[in-house]
């Protein structure tokens, strides 16, 4: 049997890899370049015709101020919420990697509100707010709690970014503690002959080796905060005022509430431009900064 | 006197004291929420609206809010749309990922590393970029949405990525290449071999991928409202937004629609616990 004839190859890739590719390009690749195209033409989603229009969309886009103040929006959040989720990712980690009694039962616990959808999620954090806070500051008589979070900007902003915390810090911790157990005992113990404290030991010793998680819970956070949807609809629904409309919200808007899909997918595309870049300089960043033992 | 080693110990003794206790407070900062909806989906609605912190309300503990709100969200027939959507995209996920990483490894064709550039390209790909275009492609041009069919393919699309980057790292590792050659001196077939040889071997990132998968098909919530038109065909996080958007004075219903919701995969969670954190560290760390 010849192995190198195009014939046997063929037969082989579309036997193998067939209907993989066929569903990749149908799902991944074709809506891409179509959505290319669609940044060119105006159509409201109904019409059977799509006029080309050039390059009106993203004059469009960079007109749409509602458009860049979510993206600032969402910038401000996501840089909050990143620096605030990983934080406390890395002292869960430190905390459920420190020998405790039932650190197997935390690690379980924290990692919870992962399991969960945003849309549920959402809903259980807006009863928190609208009412068990509220309740609470009543009880108390706390000024601050007596007036539900969600019913001012700022507060519906820090609600989200409370929510984001919680949602991914358990799982961002998972991998810090993956990161610490990567660091071997020998280094440790070398570093605490030579006199570190504990505290020392951590920020010279532990958190160098560990580069490559903070690296990776970086992005992983970053990705996820700057492309924030279903929390957002389900706990805010971008109120009051729209004050706290995220970009994919707002895209989300453009296209199937006012039907402007071609600015809509151009705003996407923006967006996703945005994030990749932001994401990549921080991969790039993180990764010179990587040390071995 | 205390000696030096009296002291380290002590001070050590002091620091787990304080490292438990810092635990416990935040473990009851992360189940608050929880504990909550637990508390009160077993109240009636005056009761909640009154006083959301007490254990048990005025007119005591009741079970009603559960029937009330399982009939009006239709959640055994949404369970069964999310169950059968979930089942079938994992599956096919599985089977199609680990036949193609397996002639992408193994070959050196043009078309394997076409194939599997544009793949690891794609993964940085936000699903907000596609949703208008593939709206637009499968709605207005080939009017395929309103199937479960259509979410299933779509939710195998996107997913083929992630779970065939997964198992070209598997095979690569952990399948050496002499079995193989073994298998086909005994006269096996390429498919042959990959069912009875490779496939078993891949085993643990069989479970990594399905929990990985399973878990994103089970909570999405944009795709499917997208795809999914009609009411027959409702997930359950979809039934669960819907029926807020109706009932949300309801306060009682919609603690009751919310623990419905979160239940099947924390009972699932219960028991798979630990393959579940283990399956979706190895997946993030790759």
């Amino acid at each position: 049997m010849d192995t190198n004839s195009m014939s046997y190859k063929t037969k082989n890739f579309l036997m193998f890899a067939g209907v993989t590719t066929f569903v990749f390009v149908a799902v991944v690749i074709a809506p891409f370049v179509y959505g290319l195209y669609l940044t060119l033409t105006s159509w409201d989603g109904v019409s059977l015709n799509k006029p080309f229009v050039g390059l009106a969309n993203y004059s469009a886009t960079f007109a749409d101020t509602a458009y860049w103040q979510a993206m600032g929006r969402t910038m401000i959040y996501t840089l909050i919420a990143v620096v605030l989720v990983n934080i406390v990712a890395f002292i869960l980690a430190f905390l459920v990697t420190s020998g405790v009694k039932g650190q197997n039962f935390f690690r379980a616990g924290f990692f919870v509100p992962n399991l969960i959808g945003g849309i549920v999620l959402g809903y259980v954090w807006k009863f928190v707010f609208n009412r068990a806070f509220v309740a609470v500051g009543e009880a108390l008589s706390v000024g601050a709690l007596k007036t539900s979070w969600l019913s001012t900007p700022k507060g519906a902003m820090l609600c989200l970014i409370i929510v984001a915390v919680w949602q991914y810090a358990g799982y961002m911790m998972l991998i810090y503690v993956a990161g610490f157990m990567s660091v071997s005992n020998d280094v440790i113990e070398a570093a605490k002959i030579d006199g570190c404290t504990n505290m020392q030991t951590i920020v010279h010793i532990s958190v160098p080796l560990m580069v490559s998680s903070f690296v990776q819970c970086l992005f992983l956070t970053l990705t996820r905060c700057f492309m924030v949807y279903d929390v957002n609809l389900s706990l805010t629904k971008g109120e009051p005022f729209n004050s706290s409309v995220m970009a994919a919200m707002h895209v989300y808007n453009q296209a199937f509430t006012y039907k402007n899909f071609g600015t809509g997918q151009a705003e996407a595309l923006i967006l996703f431009v945005v994030c990749a870049v932001v994401g990549m300089a921080q991969v790039y960043i993180g990764k010179k900064a990587e040390v071995s033992a | 006197m205390e000696t030096l080693n009296e002291k380290a110990a002590r001070n050590q003794k002091i620091a787990a004291v304080v490292k438990i206790c810092l635990l416990l407070v935040l473990f009851v900062a992360f189940v608050f929420p929880f504990i909550l909806v637990i508390v009160n989906v077993f109240k009636v609605k005056a009761d909640i609206t009154m006083n959301p912190m007490a254990l048990v309300g005025a007119h005591g503990f009741t079970m009603q809010n559960f029937p009330n709100a399982m009939e009006k969200m239709h959640f055994w027939r949404s369970f069964g749309n999310s169950a059968c959507i979930t089942i079938i995209s994992t599956a096919l996920t599985l089977l199609l990922a680990a036949m193609a990483s397996y002639v992408l490894v193994r070959n050196n064709w043009k078309a394997c590393g076409l194939l599997f550039g544009a793949m690891i390209a794609s993964m940085v790909i936000p699903f907000q970029v596609l949703m208008i275009p593939l709206v637009s492609l499968y709605g207005g041009i080939l009017g395929l949405l309103g199937h479960r069919a259509t979410l299933i393919f779509m939710h195998v699309g996107f997913s083929l990525s992630m779970a065939t980057f997964m198992f070209h790292g598997a095979i690569n590792t952990n399948v050496p290449i002499a079995l193989e050659e073994a298998a086909t001196i005994d006269g096996c077939s390429k498919w042959q071999t990959f069912w009875q040889i490779v496939f078993p071997l891949l085993k643990p990132t069989i479970a990594t991928v399905a929990i990985i998968d399973a878990m994103a098909f089970w909570n999405d919530y944009l795709l499917p409202s997208l795809v999914l038109t009609a009411k027959e065909l409702y997930t359950i996080p979809i039934a669960t937004q819907v029926f807020y958007g109706t009932y949300s004075t309801d306060i009682g219903l919609i603690m009751a629609a919310l623990l419905l919701a979160m239940l099947p995969i924390l009972i699932l969670y219960v028991f798979l616990q630990r393959f579940i954190v283990e399956g979706v560290t190895s997946g993030a760390v790759k």
